[in-house]
C-alpha cells in the first residue's frame, strides 16, 4: 500500500471558479503516474466521503506529460456559502495526503 | 498603431503582472518594453476572493496599489508609445468599478502630463434585459447549476457579461491610447491584440491563458511579469526579471491552474484544445508553444452575478485549559447544546430560521471534519462562534444572548465556571451581510457587441 505523500512530489487544491474545486496529484515520475493515476481509490466516492461531492459530478483527467491527475468535483455548496471554512480550498488537499491509493 | 490583419508580423505582448494591483517593478516593464512589445495588457479582475466584491462593485485591491501600477504600466507605454488595455476593472469589472479605475488612470495621466484617449467598455447588465432573454431561452446553465428562474435574477446585486476580444479591438481600431474595460475573460484582454493584428487565433489564445497569471508560468512564480510573442504557427513566452525563466514544464503546467479542464477552454466565440499543443525550450529563458486548436463556435457570454440574503456576526474565544484540550469534541458537542438551548430559553419562536457553528481552530476549523480518535490534543485553540440570522439585528442580539454561555460554558456540568479567553470588547463582531454566487449561467448573442456598451473619454479635452 501506498499513501498519496510517498508517491506524488506536489498535491495542491484551489478553487476553479466559484463552483468548482480541482485538484492536481503531480507525481514522482512516469511509473507512479501509470501505477495510480487512475486508481480507484481515488475515484467519486473519495471525494465524495472527503469532501461532500456528488459522486456524479466528480471528473478526473490523467495528463502523461506531466505526471499528473487533475480531479475536479463540484461544491456542494457555492464558494462564500454561510457555512464556508476555506474560500479557495486551498487547504483541502491535505486531506488527501494519508489516503492509500493502492 | 498598425491594424492591418494580414502579415504584420510577430505580436508581442507584454502582462506586467497576473492582476492590476498586486505590484508590479517599473525595470522589467521597461525591459520588456525594449524587447518589442505591441501592447501592455492586464487582467484586473477575478472571482477568487468571492462573492462580495461583485455584489458591491468595489475592487479587491487598494486605490493606492491600482494607482500604483498605473503609474508603472502609464509610464513604460507612454515612453514607448504603446497602447494599454485592462481587463475586469476593480476586480468584479462592474460600471462602477471601470469608472472607478478611469478615474485613478486621469489622475495619473495628469501627475504624468500625459493626454491620453480613454476608451471604456460596459459589460453590466439590467436584470429586465436578462429576463427578456432568459425568457427568450436564450440563457443556459453550466454544470453543476439548473435552469435560471427570473427571481434569481432579480436577487443579484450585480450582473456582468464576460467580454470577448472584439470591443477591445474596436477601441483600438478607433485610436484608443488605454481601453479599460468591465468584467472580461482573463484571457480576451491578452489576445486582442494578437488576434487584431492577424495572428493565429489558437496561439493567440493559448498565449493568453499561459499568461494570464503573469510570472506565475514561469519557474519561479513570485516574480510578477512576462511577455509573450505569437505568430502564424504559435508562441513563445518568457519572463521579464531576467533571472528567471518559463520552461516546458512550468508553461504547460500552467495550464491545469484552477481550471477544472486543462485541455479544452471555452471562451466567448469559440473553443480552445491544447491537447496536441507541443511546448519546447528555444533559448534559457524562452518556451515555444505550437499545435492547439481553435475552433469557431456560436457567441456566448458567460454571466456572474451575486447578490446578498442573510447576515452573520460573529465572537472569538482561546482556550488553553488542558482538560478541555483533551476533550474538544465533547467540548464542542456541550458547548452547541448550551447555546441553542439559551437561544430558544431567549428568543423561542422569534429567534426564527437562524444557523449557529462553532469553527476550532488549532483542531477541526478548516475542515470541520471529526478528528480521528486518539489525535495528540493541541496546546491552545482558538473558537470562532459564527451566528447567521435573517437581519443583521438578529444576528447581533442572538450573539449577545450567547456571550455569557460561549465564554463560560465548563466542560461539563459541575465543573467550576470557567472564563475563555475573549480578546475583545464589545465581544461581537458584525460582519454584515452574506454574499452569494448566485449565476453561473452563458448568454446567447449576436457576436461580441451586443451586450457591450463603449464610452470616450478624451482626457486633452478635460
Amino acid at each position: 500500500m501506498a499513501k498519496v505523500r510517498e508517491v506524488c512530489r506536489h498535491v495542491r487544491s484551489k478553487n476553479a471558479g466559484p463552483f468548482w474545486v480541482t485538484f492536481d496529484l503531480f507525481f514522482d515520475g512516469p511509473e507512479s503516474f501509470k501505477k495510480y493515476a487512475m486508481s480507484p481509490a481515488l475515484g467519486p466516492q473519495l471525494f465524495e466521503s472527503l469532501y461532500g461531492a456528488d459522486p456524479q459530478l466528480v471528473k478526473r483527467l490523467p495528463v502523461a506529460s506531466l505526471n499528473v491527475v487533475k480531479i475536479s468535483y463540484a461544491r456542494p455548496r457555492p464558494q462564500g456559502w454561510m457555512g464556508e471554512r476555506d474560500m479557495h480550498q486551498g487547504q483541502s488537499f491535505a486531506r488527501l495526503l494519508n489516503v492509500d491509493i493502492g | 498603431m498598425n491594424t492591418d490583419k494580414k502579415a504584420v508580423g510577430p505580436t508581442k505582448i507584454l502582462v506586467p503582472a497576473g492582476a492590476l494591483g498586486s505590484g508590479m517593478l517599473l525595470e522589467h516593464v521597461r525591459h520588456g518594453v525594449k524587447l518589442g512589445a505591441h501592447a501592455i495588457a492586464c487582467d484586473a479582475g477575478s472571482t477568487d476572493s468571492g462573492p462580495f466584491y461583485l455584489a458591491c462593485g468595489v475592487s479587491k485591491h487598494a486605490r493606492e496599489s491600482v494607482k500604483r501600477d498605473l503609474q508603472v504600466m502609464m509610464c513604460a507605454a507612454s515612453e514607448a508609445q504603446l497602447p494599454i488595455l485592462i481587463g475586469s476593472c476593480a476586480t468584479a469589472g462592474t460600471d462602477a468599478g471601470v469608472d472607478w479605475t478611469c478615474d485613478i488612470v486621469i489622475e495619473v495621466a495628469r501627475e504624468l502630463a500625459i493626454a491620453p484617449k480613454i476608451a471604456l467598455l460596459y459589460s453590466e447588465q439590467s436584470a429586465e434585459l436578462l429576463k427578456q432573454r432568459n425568457d427568450q431561452g436564450r440563457i443556459r446553465p453550466l454544470p453543476p447549476s439548473g435552469t435560471l428562474s427570473n427571481g434569481v435574477i432579480d436577487s443579484c446585486e450585480h450582473i456582468v457579461a464576460l467580454m470577448g476580444p472584439e470591443p477591445y479591438i474596436r477601441a483600438l481600431e478607433q485610436g484608443a491610447d488605454i481601453v479599460l474595460g468591465g468584467r472580461t475573460t482573463d484571457t480576451a484582454v491578452l489576445a486582442a491584440v494578437p488576434l487584431m493584428r492577424g495572428a493565429s487565433a489558437a496561439a493567440s489564445w493559448h498565449a493568453a491563458k499561459v499568461a494570464e497569471c503573469g510570472g506565475l508560468c514561469s519557474v519561479n512564480p513570485r516574480t510578477a511579469g512576462v511577455i509573450f510573442t505569437v505568430d502564424q504557427e504559435g508562441f513563445d513566452i518568457e519572463p521579464l526579471n531576467r533571472d528567471n525563466r518559463c520552461s516546458p514544464e512550468s508553461v504547460s503546467a500552467h495550464m491545469l491552474y484552477e481550471a477544472s479542464d486543462p485541455i479544452i477552454m471555452t471562451e466567448p466565440g469559440g473553443v480552445l484544445d491544447v491537447g496536441t499543443a507541443r511546448y519546447v525550450q528555444i533559448n534559457e529563458r524562452a518556451t515555444r508553444v505550437t499545435g492547439s486548436r481553435w475552433t469557431p463556435q456560436p457567441y456566448t457570454m458567460k454571466l456572474e452575478g451575486a447578490g446578498k440574503g442573510l447576515y452573520q456576526t460573529i465572537m472569538l474565544i482561546g482556550i488553553e485549559d488542558p482538560e478541555v484540550l483533551a476533550h474538544l469534541d465533547e467540548f464542542e458537542q456541550g458547548m452547541i447544546k448550551a447555546l441553542h438551548a439559551r437561544i430558544r430559553q431567549t428568543f423561542g419562536e422569534s429567534a426564527g430560521d437562524y444557523d449557529l457553528s462553532l469553527r476550532i481552530y488549532g483542531w477541526n476549523g478548516v475542515s470541520g471534519r471529526p478528528m480521528l480518535a486518539g489525535a495528540t490534543p493541541p496546546h491552545e485553540v482558538g473558537v470562532m462562534l459564527v451566528v447567521t440570522a435573517p437581519t443583521q439585528s438578529l444576528a447581533n442580539r442572538i450573539a449577545k444572548a450567547c456571550n455569557a454561555t460561549f465564554f463560560h460554558t465548563p466542560l461539563r456540568p459541575g465543573i467550576e465556571m470557567p472564563s475563555y479567553a475573549f480578546p475583545f470588547t464589545p465581544a461581537e463582531i458584525e460582519r454584515g451581510p452574506l454574499y452569494e454566487f448566485r449565476l453561473n449561467h452563458v448568454v446567447e448573442t449576436a457576436g461580441g457587441f451586443e451586450l457591450v456598451r463603449t464610452r470616450w473619454v478624451d482626457t486633452a479635452q478635460r
